[in-house]
């Protein structure tokens, strides 16, 4: 939850973030997949976590490495992917019972759904905020920039509005769907 | 008098102006999860500022002895194995493994610690310890205090840290518990169904971070007024 918020003030931060977190997701997957057979059940959660926590370690040097500058914004951010509940639960409820093959696939898929996310809010966030967009200037000039969007409070408003559009959009969509079935119901007793 | 000063502001910045929640969204999961009623907050927050000043005082022990660069430990056991005095020793690579391995472990003895010893503060915040593990606060702070631990020459002793820790913990309090205020009368209003449970409450954060916004450059006056009081 952390990181949809923290790192989502412009595009860049937002898309070194979602691969980053991509990157510990595929491997901790495909590690716990692989150690499933030997988990003792009381141990299960500590082994997830070393695990998740030895390959933030590789993704942090990595960025510190070879992005520097990238890896000084996003600060603690980084190793704060070892207590995402995402990884967590994902390593508890998929890779924990899957095979490998399954246990991979989930992982892409989850972490490109986390990098979508991440990109909406960045989006949002980047182009009402300075008016750019991956740095590139889309609004017309003379956009006043709305700086309130790049600092905390504008990712929370983001969010709580984002959510609503979500959730009124996954209402009107079970709504009509409702409607097309007693529709169909009515026609088929006349 | 210097050290006094110093450990109040870094007290007063961790609590107002970089609330943990507000400014650095960390702990946003409970924040948003438990925070439906006063008591139930104020227990959460209690927990939290319990668990991280343990965590912070056994991973400031850690960094200082083992991980730091230039660290007593690991320089010993090097010449004691007949390595020379002069190699200059970094283990901070480890300290992620290290603080997720002390919180963890340290969460857990303290809730059968507290389960054992002190069973009425069991009953108020011991169901909560479990969920705390998985808390980004208490990471954080620990990583602000391998922030700070860096530099052989500047080290933040354990005053600091505990500190931070304290700060941290009772902003978080704070937070939540002002939080869970605002949704109780919230529960009376006509809000759109849409932004029903998670969208007004982060709308209403958003708010309360706008704020604290209003903390920033606060810690300059206090600055001013404790160095005249204590001289």
């Amino acid at each position: 939850m952390c990181p949809t918020l923290a790192v989502t003030n412009a595009m860049k931060p937002a898309v070194t973030m979602a691969a980053a977190t991509a990157f510990v997701l595929i491997c901790s997957n495909i590690m716990v997949s692989l150690l499933r057979r030997l988990l003792k059940p009381h141990l299960r959660i500590l082994v997830f976590t070393l695990t998740i926590a030895t390959f933030v370690t590789i993704a942090d040097r990595f960025l510190a490495a070879y992005v520097y500058e990238m890896s000084k914004q996003l600060g603690p951010y980084v190793p704060l992917i070892i207590v995402n509940c995402l990884i967590i639960s994902r390593a508890e409820i998929c890779a924990s019972k899957q095979g490998l093959g399954v246990a991979i696939s989930d992982g892409v898929g989850m972490s490109l759904g986390f990098g979508l996310g991440l990109a909406t809010i960045a989006t949002v966030r980047e182009v009402l905020g300075s008016g750019t967009w991956f740095g590139l200037h889309v609004m017309p000039t003379g956009w006043p920039n709305w700086g309130i969007m790049a600092l905390p409070p504008g990712a929370f408003i983001t969010l709580g509005l984002l959510l609503a559009v979500a959730e009124w959009a996954t209402e009107k969509r079970a709504s009509t769907a409702l409607w097309r079935t007693v529709r169909m119901l009515w026609s088929w007793r006349h | 008098m210097e050290t006094l000063t110093g450990l109040i502001l870094i007290f007063i910045s961790a609590a107002l102006i970089n609330n943990f929640v507000l400014h650095y969204f960390v702990g946003i999961c409970p924040f948003l999860g438990v925070s439906r009623r006063v008591d139930t907050a104020f227990g959460m927050g209690c927990a939290v500022t319990f668990v991280i000043s343990i965590s912070t005082l056994l991973n400031w022990t850690f960094t200082y002895f083992i991980l730091r660069p230039g660290a007593p430990l690991p320089a010993a056991v090097w010449q004691s194995l007949g390595g020379s005095a002069q190699t200059q020793i970094d283990l901070s690579v480890l300290s992620y493994i290290i603080y997720i391995f002390v919180i963890a472990s340290s969460v857990q003895f303290v809730e059968m610690y507290v389960r054992r010893f002190f069973p009425p503060l069991y009953k108020s915040f011991g169901v909560f310890l479990p969920l705390i593990t998985t808390n980004c606060a208490i990471l954080f702070a620990s990583l602000e205090v391998l922030k700070h631990m860096q530099d052989p020459m500047d080290l933040w002793g354990l005053p600091q840290a505990l500190a931070l820790a304290l700060g941290g913990g009772l902003g978080f309090t704070l937070a939540i518990s002002l939080m869970a205020g605002i949704r109780e009368e919230l529960d009376l209003c006509d809000v759109p169904s849409a932004l029903r449970g998670a969208g007004i409450a982060l709308i209403v954060a958003g708010i309360m971070a706008m704020a604290f916004m209003g903390f920033t450059g606060v810690e300059r006056g206090v600055d001013a007024a404790l160095s005249s009081l204590l001289r």
